[in-house]
């Protein structure tokens, strides 16, 4: 990829990446300095790898220096996390690595699901909204957006199962599987290639465990989704709006270009791209919302892990998933931004990178 | 002058804005009446403990003696969700008042002085940018224990930095304009000059985008509240009532929607509250857009 770049932009790069350093290390500092307001005792959690050294704290505070000060500590602490080991989740009993890569495939499948959609449905509203600017559709999608963002999400997942799963007697359940299913996935028969549960049973042509799964996929997608939903749209509509202003869809249209073609492909590539730019944001937003959709439909992925983990009050866990996060978001935003120069041909060109 | 009257065109062309005043004028004579509107118990301590009708958990819906029944606990719905609106406001207000105060503090030392002190407060943001914010709240209020007060400081921590980047960049565009300039030249202290020059005439979109982010704010705590993290047990919250409504969502068989009044009550009030928030500043993100012409 290093051929066409111009100089500037190489430049720019190796800034960027070099910045990830700074950055991490911040991160893993606010995260140590969460982790001082307790006592050792309770930090002690954090260097446990096995669930028998809970009978022996204070040998741990001992061997890792807990009392001792603190830039000790934070070396001894970052040593640790770069030897993979977080502590120990008292709630799932293992340890918080192994933790997170178990319920990692849960909550992708989720993401998977809901990304497209929130992405996709945005833009397309969005655009719809911003072609048809001040008609039926831009004021109906303008209040569905204030309306969707109004919703509280844990509100609109409860109520969607309220009717769904009340009213409609079990016709879209709570949870990941039921649990006949759950005893065949995870019984010989059933080879788990991924963890994902839709892909699974493709993989392994059952169609029942796919209904099932999609089944209980349904409402949290939903829940998930129309919250960001609404951002992208109407993020997608200010920039068409912009984009549809500027000289070129002026020449476009003077020289007699249908409005469709004028609007796909002149207007909406070019509003694409501050749509792109937020894409770090919508990262942000559904791991935010992961966390109160998998609570509401008792989604055993990373997100009900953190809940029952921030509710008893379980240390090495909470920051063990912040931390997690922290890093993924950060490494988003460079894949954007890096991304970024690649498709903005101003910047692909060799032209000024802020 | 001319000012006020183009944000008045701007609110006049956009209905729905005055739809959310009305809503928020509503919410602010409901906190302001609450005590007459559901009077606490006599003997009661702390008003904003819902007073509880029994201990069995299963609720009971609607009757005369609890307008919109009660919810798991006995405790009464009508009484929660009418002092859960002070509780909003005042948790709304405290977090966006902190979150100000330190905004425009470090954003004008940051886009005044420029240079080194810049450098530094903005890579400490950018730390605190970097967690996704509701999941560095909830370490937080994990941190410091579950509580309101944990949850008002957690919002703010993971606030600040949003403002006093918006806060920055209104300064850094005034801060070479030439009224500057000549405060500079007779020898205005600095603090006098972001004072008396530089503030009045940058922070104003700040300070109104803010006030209208309230709604959010809300919304962040209530999420904070439902995952069990906020106000203890009983406490008029909006959050915690939906959390207590979390058993009740499906009914005995024969009536799966026997319990909808737990739920759909206090999640109505939250949707209504924020939804008065983003009407209003829907319309006041175009009267700010400086894209628009102001005539």
């Amino acid at each position: 990829m290093w051929g066409g770049l111009s100089l500037e932009l190489r430049a720019y790069i190796v800034r960027r990446l070099l910045l990830l350093i700074p950055v991490l290390f911040g991160v893993s500092l606010l995260i140590f300095a969460i982790l001082q307001s307790f006592s050792p005792i309770e930090r002690a959690s954090l260097y446990v790898s096995d669930p028998r050294q809970f009978a022996n704290l204070p040998a741990i505070i001992e061997k890792y220096g807990l009392d001792q000060s603190v830039w000790v500590q934070y070396g001894t602490w970052i040593n640790q996390i770069f030897h993979g080991n977080l502590g120990w989740s008292k709630v799932v009993s293992q340890p918080v690595t192994d933790a997170i890569m178990n319920f990692l495939p849960a909550t992708l499948e989720l993401a998977l699901f809901a990304t497209p959609l929130i992405i996709l449905g945005g833009i397309f509203l969005g655009s719809k909204a911003a072609a048809h600017k001040d008609r039926t559709i831009d004021h109906a999608t303008r209040f569905g957006a204030i309306l969707g963002w109004s919703l509280p999400t844990f509100w609109l997942g409860l109520m969607l199962l309220m009717v769904f799963y009340g009213y409609f007697s079990g016709l879209l359940p709570p949870e990941r599987l039921s649990t006949e299913i759950n005893i065949l996935v995870n019984s010989d028969s059933f080879s788990r290639y991924t963890g994902l549960n839709v892909i699974d049973a493709i993989l392994n042509w059952n169609g029942r465990v796919l209904l099932d799964s999609l089944r209980h996929l349904v409402l949290p997608v939903i829940t998930l989704t129309v919250v960001n939903l609404a951002f992208i749209m109407r993020l997608m509509r200010s920039s068409m709006l912009e984009t549809l202003g500027k000289g070129y869809i002026l020449t476009a249209r003077a020289k007699g270009l249908d409005e469709n073609a004028v609007v796909n492909k002149h207007a909406r590539r070019n509003a694409l791209i501050p749509v792109l730019t937020v894409s770090g944001y919508i990262f942000a937003s559904i791991a935010n919302g992961v966390v109160i959709t998998e609570t509401i439909f008792n989604y055993k992925g990373l997100g009900w892990w953190a809940w029952q983990s921030a509710v008893h009050l379980d240390i090495a866990s909470v920051l063990g998933f912040a931390l997690f996060n922290g890093i993924l978001f950060v490494l988003t935003n460079l894949i954007v931004d890096l991304f970024y120069t690649r498709i903005d041909p101003r910047i692909r060109l060799g032209g000024q990178v802020q | 002058m001319t000012e006020l009257r183009f944000w008045l065109h701007q609110l006049r062309k956009n209905p729905l804005s005055f739809v959310g005043i009305a809503i928020i004028l509503t919410f602010i004579i409901i906190a302001i009446l609450a005590p007459i509107m559901a009077s606490p118990p006599e003997n009661h301590i702390d008003p904003y403990q819902i007073p509880r009708d029994g201990y069995s958990s299963t609720p009971k819906p609607p009757s005369e003696e609890h307008v919109f029944g009660t919810t798991q606990g006995q405790y009464d719905i009508f009484y929660g969700v009418i002092w859960g609106t002070r509780s909003a406001f005042k948790v709304g207000l405290a977090v966006i008042g902190m979150v100000l105060v330190i905004g425009i503090m470090l954003g004008s030392i940051a886009g005044y002085f420029g240079g080194i002190i810049d450098e530094i407060i903005m890579r400490v943001t950018d730390i605190f940018l970097a967690f996704p914010p509701l999941i560095l709240a909830m370490a937080i209020t994990v941190a410091l224990g579950p509580s309101l007060n944990s949850v008002i400081l957690a919002l703010i921590i993971v606030q600040w930095p949003v403002y006093t980047r918006l806060v920055r960049g209104d300064i850094l565009a005034v801060r070479e304009e030439d009224y500057v300039e000549a405060a500079r030249g007779i020898g205005s202290s600095p603090l006098r000059i972001i004072i008396r020059h530089v503030l009045p005439n940058s922070i104003y979109p700040a300070l109104v985008m803010a006030s209208l982010d309230i709604g959010a704010v809300v919304l962040s705590a209530a999420a904070l509240s439902f995952l069990g993290l906020g106000a203890p047990e009983g406490y008029a919250d909006w959050g915690q009532m939906i959390q207590f409504s979390r058993n009740w969502i499906v009914g005995p068989p024969d009536d799966p929607m026997a319990y909808w009044y737990t739920v759909t009550i206090p999640g109505l009030f939250i949707l209504f509250f924020v939804l008065g928030w983003n009407l209003l500043g829907d319309a006041f993100r175009d009267i700010l857009d400086p894209r628009l012409a102001r005539r």
